[in-house]
């Protein structure tokens, strides 16, 4: 598997999903540097955590306006593989590869945690190597990870299998201690349409060896590699 | 702007006007005689700030030389902006501390904020990434009405700016005590690393080689902000809010990445943050620690705001800025990754062969002074000390009618401020970015975050008690390193090295600068017999409001290398059935020291009698073997004894791994033995079939162990039955402080 990830100014989590890629692959991913207008020919491409330009504005909003998006979101329409993790997943959003918002946590604070989540959808190379309905534990760094949908919308993505990802509390059930950020219907992480794209608030990147306490992370990128390669 | 206008802007300089800018008469007349003439109104800005105690540390200097700096690991100690240590394989660790103490009081956000800013550029501008933050706080009493809105403010400023540079804030310690009430604390502290042979100094070279200035543009925030640093607060501190810098973590992760790839190229001669006194700070040291002059020209300096003097920009501390010396025609290469990375880059000046700072601005020069003569003689005090009294022991009679079962006593210390959890606090920092934190502190007694790229781990632990320095302050300095480096090896790290932040009153009191005087007494001894040196530091005196002053603080950072990150252990019990022992004994008499404990305060209502001493030689041999047992893989979980004595640490433990301890070692016990917090102990879990191993190289080691009892069930026990659920210490634990801070104002 070849994935390349995209860097942003501000960019922070993107050495975080090298080590996890090249542990996985064992190849080492391709970065590519935001004014950069053509992407090398990959599997996937992976939008890293961080603080892309600072989240002035808005998180996400301006790296999503930036050159090399456009070219993402070409491959993305001609289905290559797209994970964006964290301010991945906002600058995503923004750009219109997947619907909905991320809004400043419910709590108005920045929560750093290790989360209880549950895979909702397994019919996708990011998910293929996780049991539907299986615990698993990403630790959370965000501020603005309150994702919002209209309640159509919300139906449709759950109707649709688009629902990748849900907070649960530490015992495993839907409770709203264990919803870190307020987000709407629990919602962690969701695909596109087709189940190419995924974006989601945790860090299955820091849950992939022993010095981070678990391992829960592993199965995805082990995952894309399978079905990538 | 033009030079008129300029002009029309400065005052005559008199008495009257360096009094203002905080000098003293004779500091004053000092300075007419080192120029032969009255100073220009630029001068007598760039002297003052100079000679301000934040930069000169005139009171601190002569009792901080008498500190250990030196050993085999250290690269480079106190005097560049930073310490270096050797970690083996050709890595060093690179670190510091600062405080940001009275920024952080007048406007919470931005001053601990730009705390954290400046601390991270201390240490990549010596070529290191930064792989951890840390940070120690004082606040005052929780029902002072500023309590609240300052932890907050504070808390959020950190991981605000913490969190956005992508450094992994790791850890550090939170207290409260009213002496803190008008002044709190806010001590940063940031650990990078780099290749010994890659390590960048501040010393300029060269004459004739461009001075480059990078980063942000210059503004007029922060002008005398050292001036503010060094003086006590009255109730009009409020009107010093402009003096208050403010921070943009977004551009301080773009000038590490530039920094990080210019220093990859041979362009740089010497490179130096702009901190406390901005461009004068910076310009002034590279230029007198290579003996050279410097001639800056700041027409070409990139400024915020308009119409700005020359004694402006001088004084700015702007935040996010750095003075580079390049090689000669390596212009083009350095501006190129500044241009990349979407900074600011200009050639402001060039190193001259006259000795003097020159400055050149709207056609006119506005300095033009020897730098030698005015740095060397900033102002060295041996001010006045008196010792601090010894304390009375604290008789047994305190104890009188002290009869509360254990589980309520225990109940009550885990929901007390000191003791209660900081999760509401740590959550707000990113701790994981990088993805090599093993531990933050919590769930060790020090951090343990992995060098990028390697399987080698640094330990960093940031230590101090207060109340036990305002009872001895060399005892209490003492204890502070003594912890640090307990501490360290309690995670199985070989200690290496210090940075110490000094927070004191004012140095004018003899009282104030006895504490001062005892603390270094005490932080030289111990790290003279624990081989810890010190190798970087900051000083922060005038921490008195309306004359009240707070309990001395020499806030301890410690470091220490692992060679596997893995070999590291954490406090929390692991496995049902582990035998839990203690490491190391009371050392009085009456079978543990009170006096000073959290339990005298807390329990009793009392805060006496003199803080427990520490044996250094005791402290060295029973962490020597802690650590031995460690790296032999035969230590499941460790824990030093501290606030709260032996029962405390247990619990600590038990709550930590969420499993309980049947406890058959503490039968009886008086409260002096379950509380007192006696020095160069330890609380080890070990698997019960290498018990014995361990207790019989404890005999070979001359090192007290005790079998306190075993891991089990969900609640501390003894024979008679259960103390305490956990449920019910966790409770109260983690309650406090977000109950604290959702409180109604």
């Amino acid at each position: 598997m070849k994935a390349a990830i995209v860097v942003f100014p501000g960019s922070n989590r993107e050495r975080d999903a090298v080590a996890a890629l090249e542990a996985a692959s064992g190849t080492k991913p391709h970065l590519v540097w935001h004014r950069d207008t053509e992407l090398p020919k990959v599997d996937l491409i992976v939008v890293p955590g961080g603080f892309s330009y600072g989240d002035y504005l808005r998180s996400g909003a301006m790296a999503a306006h930036s050159p090399i998006m456009r070219e993402v979101k070409a491959r993305a329409d001609q289905g290559v593989r797209v994970l964006g993790v964290c301010n991945g997943f906002q600058i995503i959003t923004e750009a219109g590869l997947l619907p909905g918002a991320l809004m400043r946590n419910g709590g108005l604070k920045f929560v750093c945690r290790v989360q209880h989540l549950r895979v909702e959808n397994t019919d996708s190379p990011f998910t293929a190597k996780y049991a539907k309905g299986q615990i698993v534990r990403y630790p959370v760094a965000h501020g603005d990870g309150n994702y919002w949908a209209d309640a159509e919308t919300v139906r449709r993505l759950d109707g649709e299998g688009q629902v990748a990802f849900r907070y649960v509390a530490d015992d495993s059930r839907a409770d709203p201690r264990g919803n870190p950020n307020h987000s709407v219907s629990d919602i962690a992480g969701i695909f596109n349409a087709k189940r190419t794209v995924l974006g989601l608030m945790p860090h299955p990147e820091d849950a992939v060896e022993g010095l981070h306490g678990n391992t829960d992370g592993k199965p995805m990128f082990d995952g894309l590699v399978e079905a990538l390669s | 702007m033009s030079a008129e206008a300029t002009r029309a802007q400065e005052r005559p300089v008199t008495l009257e006007l360096a009094r203002e800018f905080g000098l003293s008469e004779a500091e004053y007349n000092n300075a007419l005689e080192i120029l032969g003439r009255v100073p220009t109104f630029t001068e007598m800005g760039i002297i003052s700030v100079m000679w301000s105690e934040h930069c000169s540390y005139k009171s601190s200097k002569l009792w901080l030389k008498t500190l250990p700096t030196t050993g085999p690991q250290v690269i480079c100690g106190p005097g560049e902006n930073a310490g270096v240590v050797d970690i083996g394989d050709g890595d060093t660790v690179i670190f510091k501390m600062e405080s940001h103490n009275h920024p952080s009081y007048i406007e919470p956000y931005q001053g601990a904020a730009t705390g954290v800013g400046g601390i991270l550029r201390d240490v990549f501008t010596m070529g290191a990434r930064p792989i951890a933050n840390m940070n120690a706080l004082r606040f005052g009493d929780p029902s002072h009405p500023k309590t609240r809105h300052l932890v907050a403010g504070v808390v959020s400023g950190i991981g605000g700016y913490g969190n956005c540079v992508g450094v992994p804030t790791v850890g550090g310690e939170t207290n409260f005590h009213p002496a803190y009430n008008g002044n709190i604390l806010v001590n940063a502290m940031t650990v990078g690393v780099a290749k010994a042979d890659r390590i960048f100094y501040s010393a300029a070279a060269g004459i004739g080689n461009p001075v480059v200035y990078v980063g942000s543009k210059t503004g007029r925030d922060g002008i005398h902000g050292a001036t503010m640093a060094s003086a006590e607060f009255t109730e009009d501190s409020e009107e010093k809010r402009p003096t208050v810098q403010v921070g943009d973590p977004f551009t301080e992760k773009l000038l590490i990445e530039a920094c990080l790839e210019l220093m990859e190229t041979d362009a740089i001669v010497a490179i130096q943050d702009m901190g406390a006194a901005g461009l004068t700070s910076s310009s002034v040291e590279m230029a007198g620690k290579g003996g050279l002059g410097i001639e800056l020209a700041l027409d070409s300096l990139p400024m915020r705001e308009e119409a700005m003097t020359p004694y402006e920009i001088m004084l700015s501390e702007s935040q996010e800025r750095m003075l580079i010396i390049l090689k000669p025609g390596r212009e083009e290469v350095a501006k190129a990754i500044f241009d990349k990375w979407e900074l600011d880059f200009a050639v402001i000046g060039h190193l001259t062969d006259t000795g003097n700072l020159v400055i050149k601005m709207y056609g006119e020069t506005w300095c033009d002074m020897p730098i030698a003569p005015v740095s060397n003689a900033a102002p060295e005090y041996d001010r006045p000390w008196e010792p601090t009294p010894a304390a009375a022991e604290v008789p047994d009679s305190v104890f009188d009618g002290y009869d509360a079962p254990l589980g309520d006593t225990l109940a009550k210390l885990f929901a007390c401020p000191d003791l209660a959890s900081k999760r509401w606090i740590w959550e707000q920092y990113d701790s994981l970015v990088g993805g090599d934190t093993r531990f933050m502190s919590g769930q060790a007694d020090a951090a343990v975050v992995r060098v990028p790229g390697q399987t080698k781990a640094v330990a960093i632990t940031t230590d101090c008690t207060p109340r036990y320095c305002l009872a001895d302050p060399v005892e209490g300095g003492k204890q502070a390193v003594a912890e640090a480096w307990r501490n360290l090896s309690a995670v199985g790290a070989l200690p290496l090295a210090i940075t110490d932040n000094m927070n004191f009153g004012n140095p004018e009191k003899p009282r104030i600068m006895g504490q001062f005087v005892g603390a270094v007494q005490g932080i030289g001894a111990a790290c003279k017999a624990l081989d810890f040196p010190v190798v970087s530091g900051n000083v922060s005196l005038y921490n008195e409001t309306n004359g009240e002053a707070i309990l001395p603080t020499p806030a301890i950072g410690g470091v220490g290398t692992l060679p596997d990150a893995m070999i590291a252990v954490g406090i929390a019990f692991q496995n049902e059935g582990d035998v839990i022992l203690g490491v190391g004994a009371a050392t009085n008499a009456q079978g543990g020291h009170i006096g000073q404990s959290l339990f005298l305060r807390e329990i009793l209502g009392r805060e006496e009698g003199p803080p427990p001493p520490v044996d250094l030689a005791v402290e060295r041999r029973n962490g020597d073997f802690v650590r031995g047992l460690i790296r032999e893989g035969l230590v499941v979980s460790s824990h030093d004894v501290a606030d709260g004595g032996l029962i405390v640490t247990i619990a600590e433990m038990a709550l930590a791994g969420g499993i309980g301890a049947h406890l058959t070692g503490l039968d009886g016990a008086h409260p002096r033995a379950l509380f007192g917090e006696d020095q160069g102990r330890y609380v080890l879990a070990v698997r019960p079939d290498v018990a014995a191993k361990v207790q019989e190289k404890a005999k070979a080691a001359g090192v007290p162990v005790a079998v306190l009892g075993e891991t089990r069930g969900a609640s501390l026990s003894d024979r008679n039955g259960d103390i305490v659920p956990l449920t019910r210490l966790k409770t109260v634990n983690e309650s406090w402080l977000p109950d604290y801070m959702s409180a109604e104002l």
